[in-house]
């Protein structure tokens, strides 16, 4: 039972942050119809912003959360605007194939100032432990699991309720009739970028501050295409969904079975997943005429 | 047929189909023929190794691109098609004593039949969806040779070594390893690059052409779409497989670093670079991206006192080159190699008017 409650925070902790990072690719593919490959790296620039700011300058933590999300910002927006926005109108392979040059840039470019090296930072969220029903669960986990709830929330009534985020809705449905409306489109799309970034950067700095600040950061994002696929690649509750379903399925799968094959699981899913519901559980199937 | 100033004007159907146009084709083929015979005379063991290598990067992404830029179904999967080949070939000669020409035909369409496999998502889905079901086969295959379940693939070892090649009792000698390997290579490289070129020529090779500029209108006119995006992936992971096949057969080991994510990348950097949906393009592309390493790691030696962050870290100048490589031709010029080429010749004949 312990062992259970146990996988179990752990596998939402970790649902939680790709919850996160799948976000963050679900909006740019909404409201500009780029896949980013570059998700992963989004997050290593996070959680690297996040140690320059933090230990190499010796900004206190909080100023250091401040000064990473606009650098994020800024990292977001530049993207879009020297890389995305020339290649628009271009098919989707060499959309796909800019976002894929755009993360082996990003990774090298970390690499290059830091190593390969992990680095050490003190620890963002209290550790200690808990004991609930019998089994001890570290706080820090249970703590993300929280912060992700509330950045999901506040991304969700952002969409709902305020001005740019119904906006950023009016694009994603039809870009065309929000032009009309007004609606600036190139605006629209450095904000997604910019507010993918952001969430980026919290999924970073929350995973490092579970593992560690190193490259490795970069490969987790890769496990937001399972995620994206089964929830849905147009979907904000889908990536919920789907990052809790992988979260929770990786951790079983190493708990009971075998931590090599958790690795792998998550694609054979996708695969599964694309051969019997492509659109996912909540993305809007497409239908095509000429 | 003339060839005028203003373009090449066919007069006859015959001329249209001919798959030289120009005198100037003519010539050119003749000069790549000759540097061709003239490479293994010429070139030191290290350079001819590279040539070597490159050749079968050549046929690996004349294979992607037949996939990718012919019939625009996009594959992060290259990587683990190659390990597919190359373990097939390897243990069919190792353990079960097959004779290595039949272990390569094997290779071959073990390679098309997984690649059928992992195509079948791309009956219902395009660009986008497919990427991501490529790359899934990619971590799939790669977990597997990797992880190697049972010892199946490896009894165990983690790495296959491969025999020295030997064909029906012709052995490849130590002393002039290279030098026959090229001439091994370069046969079949020409054979392979000539084939592709030919299939553009086909029925089939049309249908290709024809889901990729727009499936559905395709479909309308009568292309049976299961068939041609099923052949082209067949085809495709075909030709990937004979390079996986090689590379097993030229190094002589087979293990799973050199069948990761970044080996699928590097090939699409090819195809891109080189130029997407040209077979001349894919040649370039591979030539380019190949010897990019290799000059890099000469800049590092050169310089390397002088510009420290080349030497201390070459694998992330490197990667941050390519990525910026990509990056660039997307941007600038999408076609690539091969368009930089035909706009070089047409700024030639039409000097001095700009167009």
């Amino acid at each position: 039972m312990s062992t259970f409650l146990n996988l179990l925070a752990y596998g939402l902790a970790d649902g939680a942050i790709l919850a996160l990072a799948a976000l963050g690719f679900v909006l740019i593919y909404k409201a500009t119809g780029v896949i980013n490959f570059a998700q992963g790296e989004f997050l290593l620039i996070g959680a690297y912003l996040m140690y320059t700011a933090w230990v190499v300058l010796g900004l206190p933590m909080v100023v250091s959360v401040l000064v990473g999300i606009v650098a994020a910002t800024v990292v977001g927006v530049l993207v879009e605007r020297l890389i995305l926005r020339p290649m628009v109108g271009e098919d989707p392979i060499s959309i796909i194939m800019v976002t894929i040059g755009l993360a082996m840039l990003l990774k090298a470019v970390v690499q290059m100032f830091y190593g390969t090296t992990p680095r050490s930072q003190p620890a963002v969220l209290p550790t200690g432990s808990v004991s609930v029903l019998g089994a001890t669960l570290p706080v820090n986990r249970l703590l993300v699991i929280l912060i992700a709830a509330v950045v999901l929330t506040a991304f969700t009534l952002f969409f709902s309720r305020s001005k740019h985020g119904i906006a950023m809705r009016a694009v994603a449905d039809d870009q065309q009739a929000a032009m009309t409306m007004g609606i600036s489109v190139r605006r629209i799309f450095a904000l997604s970028w910019a507010l993918a970034a952001v969430s980026a950067f919290i999924a970073g700095v929350l995973l490092a501050d579970l593992s560690a600040v190193d490259q490795n950061i970069a490969a987790f994002g890769l496990m937001v295409f399972p995620v994206v696929i089964l929830g849905g690649l147009d979907s904000v509750p889908g990536t919920i969904i789907g990052g809790l379903t992988i979260g929770l399925l990786t951790q079983f799968v190493s708990g009971y079975l075998d931590p090599g094959l958790a690795t792998v699981i998550p694609y054979v899913v996708l695969v599964l997943i694309l051969l019997v519901k492509p659109y996912g559980l909540f993305g809007e199937t497409r239908i095509e005429r000429v | 047929m003339a060839a005028t100033a203003t373009g090449i004007h066919h007069r006859s159907y015959t001329s249209e189909l001919r798959l030289r146009a120009t005198k100037a084709e003519y010539f050119r083929l003749g000069l790549t023929l000759a540097l061709l015979v003239v490479v293994p005379f010429v070139l030191d063991n290290y350079w001819l190794s590279i040539v070597n290598t490159i050749l079968i990067a050549v046929i690996g992404a004349v294979g992607l691109n037949i996939l990718v830029g012919y019939t625009g179904q996009i594959s992060l999967g290259q990587g683990g098609f190659l390990a597919v080949g190359a373990y097939t070939s390897a243990i069919l000669t190792e353990r079960y004593g097959v004779p290595v020409l039949l272990s390569v035909v094997a290779a071959v369409v073990a390679t098309a039949a997984i690649g059928i496999f992992f195509g079948l998502p791309g009956l219902r889905l395009k660009g986008l969806y497919l990427a991501i079901a490529t790359l899934a086969s990619q971590v799939i295959i790669e977990f597997v040779v990797r992880r190697d379940p049972g010892g199946f693939l490896t009894e165990g070892a983690g790495y296959i070594d491969v025999a020295r090649l030997n064909i029906l009792g012709w052995q490849v000698e130590r002393s002039t390893f290279e030098q026959q390997w090229y001439l091994i290579l370069a046969i079949i490289t020409v054979l392979a690059v000539v084939a592709a070129r030919n299939l553009f020529r086909t029925g089939l090779g049309r249908s290709f052409m024809a889901v990729r500029d727009q499936d559905i209108a395709a479909e309308a006119i009568g292309v049976n779409l299961t068939r041609a995006k099923l052949t082209a992936f067949a085809v495709s992971s075909g030709y990937v497989g004979l390079a996986g096949a090689l590379i097993a057969h030229y190094t002589e080991i087979v293990s799973w670093e050199r069948f990761t994510l970044d080996v699928s990348i590097t090939y699409l950097a090819m195809i891109i670079v080189g130029g997407l949906g040209s077979i001349a393009g894919a040649v370039y592309g591979a030539i380019f991206m190949s010897l990019l390493p290799v000059l890099i790691r000469t800049a590092a030696q050169q310089w390397g006192d002088a510009v420290p962050v080349l030497k201390d870290q070459l694998p992330a100048v490197q990667n941050a080159l390519f990525g910026a490589v990509i990056i660039a031709f997307l941007i600038f010029e999408p076609r690539g190699l091969a368009r930089l080429w035909q706009r070089a010749k047409d700024y030639v004949r039409y000097w001095p008017f700009r167009y």
